[in-house]
């Protein structure tokens, strides 16, 4: 009798992960991303508890489902990254932060390891790109640089941070970096890849 | 009609207005209507409207276009394999390169009679394409929606079609190759499933690193490489020598080199003489010296003397394929050398570690960046004046000379323990204390652990970037330690002389014995039966292999204790001494000296480097080597992130472990050439013991290949091995590679060229625009930028940037 209550508890659970597979479709989202399957069920998990009213469990009518900026940058993976708020929104396709689960797994996706290089610099572009003008101008510089040292630094030798970096950088000669400008840096770069 | 056809395609590339769309979108929905008579699916349809829908595609005109002619055609009503045909064509015309162009099929059912064999070709490029892209879609910056979209809508035409291909007689077995391809592709994948839930240690390495950041926990990747790497020598020694052996050979007792001599046979359970590797521990399958040199044993006829010996090559072998794999695999990651070129742009956007996950970590890490702003500009501002460059380079140069007298007399110390060990062995173990016993050992241990000390200190005369320091830092200790490995391993041979002189002293000793004892039973009976002695008794001839793996293992067991005891002293002990203490002492314990310790990754590495290269070394003469390092790396494992995790606080100076990587293989390959050096030496130049291992009574060890090619391969096989180690054949054969890699090298060398000619170029045309600019103004600008740019050749860049000005 147990053993017979077992097998069935089994089989539902097992039911119940079929459907739940189904519903979330991990093996699409395998082909699009970097993700195993085990590694997308787990984004789900995640994306859950962020905020379980909201997140259904259930995807087969592909429900429009999407969590705002604000308790996303509060995952602890993100919460101390200087550029939490940017990452999130380059992902959004508002453009305002609001991530639905494929967004979300897409964003995990890139910032992997097993993403490569070329794809992380475009990223990269957009994420450092504050004004979204496919550009990064000076202020965007300022704003990076500013978020990276907290404000430590002088005016003066965040003015001459950036001007050194375009210096550097822009092959052009507008002054500011495009992406191919950017792409060229950041290819030479060794430490990229974190 | 095709011509007519072509010219609006070519007209509707150009990307029309938006008015044409609309035109054609209504003859499309009538056009949905017929096509549904024509047996279209509701897939096509959906696929079209989704289409209409996506506004993101720029060839999403063409492919409206296309739509509509092919409808326009089939209204008209030709033959539906025509219009395929039309389709591969058209795809062709269009030039694949944009894989956003959606293979528009209309939803017509394809008979594979009615296509002729090049337009099934076509219909094929197209499937095989359509499969490509759904390899590559991960690597593709499109929004989600837009790839899970291209996604099903391309599975789908593969699954259309795939099964049309396969034609007449072949159908059969395309799509039985079909179907296996699939198969094949489900079971990579549950595979890859599988290998990513199979790797240990991983949520540890994660936590790790988002408290300490990439470098540390680099190190514990290392760590679990190097493991990987040890299970499986690991495996072929346990596999294939000591268990075949310990199955299958002659047990402990039946012959004199697998007993216990009587004269030891009262202390042979000692704990201290255990510990010490002798008594029943030496006389094991542990040690070289067990092994009989039986040619086969047991009833599968193992060949155990070769198989003992191609195992000894083989780890040697694999562990080579492993390192220069990761090498290699490393080395394409890396960018293109150290530039200096854009020292502002990478502190810029590449100083964050995005896998910190720690608010004291970050913390530090934003301090760190700072500091590391406020140095470059410091250095940017300061005009580079060398005043006192003398002094500098004396200074430098004196460093240098202390660290070479450093070098030199830990060198020298450890010749002279090790001789005293000698002569300790000879007036026999038991006068001596515990420390007299283990000189060798710990004096090796000590010097590994404070010279880098010395060494830190001697490099504040240095003055030097610290990153530049931390090389020279490296560097130094993996001098250190290699000159000890060596002065240790040339203090061995000297003792591997002795015992060889002691050899033929005791040879003749045997023959004596022997020979009395011959006589003396001849003379008590005549028809005495053949004398049977207990294995015991019999004198023994010196073991020097052994003696070797003796010595390295117990070198090994004190280097791990060594560790250890650092570590819970230097770390754990000293952490709650500054937790506990705090409270009252005079000063600020946690701020100030001695406050926690860091995690010192490079020391860490190179010991771990050592010991891997003792191991390898060891090998050949202690098969239980692997197993011992097995255990060791697992329990440093655990033991090391404990201790990272309690005791040890982020690192104020974040260095990135990236450029490190390959530094580190480069060093653990060196390491693996400079310890199989001497194993070979001794294999290759001094003949084994005569009563002991499982080469006993060759003259050299390399003799069993030899044995093996003449008795167990048929007679032709040793004749053409004759004649391939003809020095004749062999020369031309060695001439030839020599050639081959000089020639490699070349190419390589010139292929670069162009490489850096394209990085250099852009470069050079911007700094040239900027001279033509200064002195003859916008104009000039531009036409000195032409002219350096038709210098250079094709470049990304280059066309970038024309393109950008045009």
């Amino acid at each position: 009798m147990v053993v017979a209550t077992c097998i069935l508890a089994m089989s539902v659970v097992r039911q119940r992960l079929h459907d739940f597979m189904r519903m979330i479709q991990p093996d699409e989202k395998w082909d699009c991303t970097f993700f195993t399957r085990k590694e997308i069920l787990r984004l789900h998990g995640r994306y859950h508890e962020l905020a379980p009213h909201l997140v259904p469990m259930d995807y087969t009518n592909d429900p429009d489902c999407k969590l705002p900026l604000a308790l996303i940058v509060n995952m602890p993976e993100l919460k101390e990254n200087p550029f939490r708020n940017r990452i999130v929104e380059s992902f959004s396709e508002d453009g305002m932060g609001n991530l639905s689960f494929n967004e979300f797994v897409d964003m995990f996706s890139v910032l992997s390891e097993m993403a490569p290089r070329e794809l992380k610099a475009i990223y990269a572009f957009k994420i450092y790109d504050f004004n979204v003008d496919n550009y990064l101008c000076k202020e965007d510089l300022e704003k990076t640089l500013n978020k990276l040292t907290k404000e430590e630094l002088t005016p003066e030798e965040v003015e001459l941070v950036c001007e050194k970096t375009i210096e550097e950088a822009d092959l052009d000669g507008d002054n500011k970096l495009s992406y191919a400008d950017f792409e060229n840096m950041i290819s030479r770069a060794p430490d990229f890849l974190r | 009609k095709k011509k007519r056809g072509n010219g609006r395609r070519k007209g509707a590339s150009k990307e029309a207005g938006e008015g044409e769309e609309e035109m054609q979108v209504r003859p499309e929905k009538r056009e949905r209507g017929k096509r549904r008579r024509a047996k279209n699916d509701q897939e096509a349809k959906g696929r079209e409207r989704d289409e209409e829908e996506q506004t993101k595609i720029k060839s999403a005109k063409t492919t409206k276009t296309r739509k509509k002619e092919k409808s326009r055609k089939t209204e008209e009503e030709e033959g539906e394999g025509e219009s395929e045909e039309r389709n591969t064509k058209r795809k062709k015309k269009h030039g694949s390169a944009k894989k956003e162009e959606k293979e528009e099929d209309g939803g017509k059912q394809v008979r594979p009679e009615s296509l002729s064999p090049e337009e099934l070709e076509k219909l094929k490029e197209a499937v095989d394409e359509r499969k490509k892209l759904i390899q590559g879609l991960r690597g593709k910056p499109w929004p989600m929606k837009k790839k899970l979209v291209t996604l099903r809508e391309s599975q789908e035409f593969v699954e259309k079609y795939e099964g049309a291909l396969g034609k007449g007689k072949g159908r059969k077995l395309y799509a039985y190759k079909v179907m296996m391809t699939k198969k094949w592709m489900k079971f990579q994948r549950d595979f890859e499933n599988f290998k990513t839930a199979c790797i240990p240690w991983e949520m540890k390495i994660k936590e790790i690193e988002s408290h300490f950041g990439s470098s540390v926990a680099s190190y514990f990747i290392f760590l679990r490489w190097m493991y990987g790497i040890n299970m499986i020598l690991f495996g072929l020694t346990f596999g294939l020598v000591m268990v075949p052996e310990a199955l299958m050979g002659r047990p402990y007792g039946s012959i004199p080199r697998k007993t216990v001599p009587r004269a030891e046979e009262a202390s042979a359970m000692d704990f201290a003489v255990l510990w010490d590797w002798g008594g029943y521990a030496q006389y094991s399958v542990l040690f070289y010296g067990y092994y009989n040199s039986q040619r086969a044993i047991g009833w599968l006829k193992f060949r155990m003397p070769l198989s003992y010996f191609l195992v000894g090559v083989g780890t040697v072998a694999y562990s080579y394929m492993v390192v220069i794999r990761t090498m290699a695999r490393n080395a394409n990651e890396s960018g293109v050398g150290d530039d200096n070129s854009f020292n502002f742009s990478w502190k810029m956007f590449t100083s964050w570690d995005y896998l910190i996950g720690n608010p004291e970590t970050a913390d530090n890490k934003f301090a760190s960046i700072t500091t590391s702003f406020k140095e470059a500009i410091l250095e940017e501002q300061e005009s580079r004046k060398d005043d006192n460059i003398h002094l500098t380079r004396f200074l430098r140069v004196l460093a240098n000379f202390l660290v070479l007298c450093c070098l030199a007399g830990s060198g020298y110390l450890i010749y002279f323990v090790v001789r005293r060990s000698q002569k300790f062995a000879l007036d026999g173990l038991e006068n001596h204390t515990w420390w007299e016993r283990n000189e060798v050992n710990m004096v090796m241990s000590l010097l590994g652990m404070f010279c880098p000390m010395l060494f830190d200190v001697i490099s504040t005369l240095e003055n030097y970037h610290p990153r530049v320091a931390l090389q020279w830092q490296l560097g130094r200790i993996f001098a250190l330690f290699l000159g000890n490995l060596y002065t240790f391993i040339i203090a061995l041979m000297d003792e591997i002389n002795l015992k060889r002189e002691e050899e033929k002293i005791i040879k003749f000793n045997i023959t004596m014995w022997e020979a009395s004892l011959y006589n003396s039973t001849v003379s008590e009976n005549s028809t005495a039966p053949p004398v049977t002695i207990h294995p015991a008794d019999v004198p023994r001839g010196p073991c020097w292999e052994t003696m070797v793996g003796q010595e390295f293992v117990r070198l090994i067991i004190s280097d791990t204790m060594t560790t250890y005891i650092t570590l819970l002293i230097g770390d754990f002990l000293r952490a709650v001494l500054v937790r506990f203490l705090n409270y009252c002492w005079c000063w600020d314990l946690e701020a100030g000296f001695p406050s926690y310790s860091e995690f010192d990754v490079s020391g860490n590495v190179l010991g771990l480097i050592f010991n891997q290269g003792m191991i390898w070394m060891g090998a050949f003469y202690a098969p239980c080597l692997p197993a011992l390092n097995v255990l060791r790396l697992h329990v440093s494992m655990y033991l090391q992130c404990w201790a990272v995790m309690c005791c040890n606080v982020p690192q104020e100076r974040v260095f990135k472990a990236s450029g490190s990587n390959n530094f580190y293989m480069a060093m653990l390959l060196v390491i693996l050439f400079l310890s199989t050096l001497p194993a070979i030496y001794t294999i290759v130049t001094i003949p084994p013991s005569f009563d002991c291992g499982p080469f006993s009574g060759k003259k050299r060890m390399f003799d069993v290949i030899h044995e093996t090619l003449e008795s167990d391969f048929p007679a032709w096989f040793s004749k053409v091995f004759s004649y391939a180690s003809n020095p004749g054949l062999v020369l031309p054969f060695i001439l030839l590679m020599v050639l081959a890699i000089y020639y490699f090298t070349l190419a390589w060398i010139h292929s670069q060229k162009p490489l850096c000619f394209l990085f250099v170029c852009p470069k050079r045309g911007k700094q040239e625009e900027e001279q033509t600019s200064s002195t003859e103004g916008t104009n000039g600008s531009r036409g000195g930028q032409k002219s350096s740019l038709t210098g250079c050749r094709a470049t990304k860049q280059q066309c970038f940037i024309t393109g950008g000005r045009e």
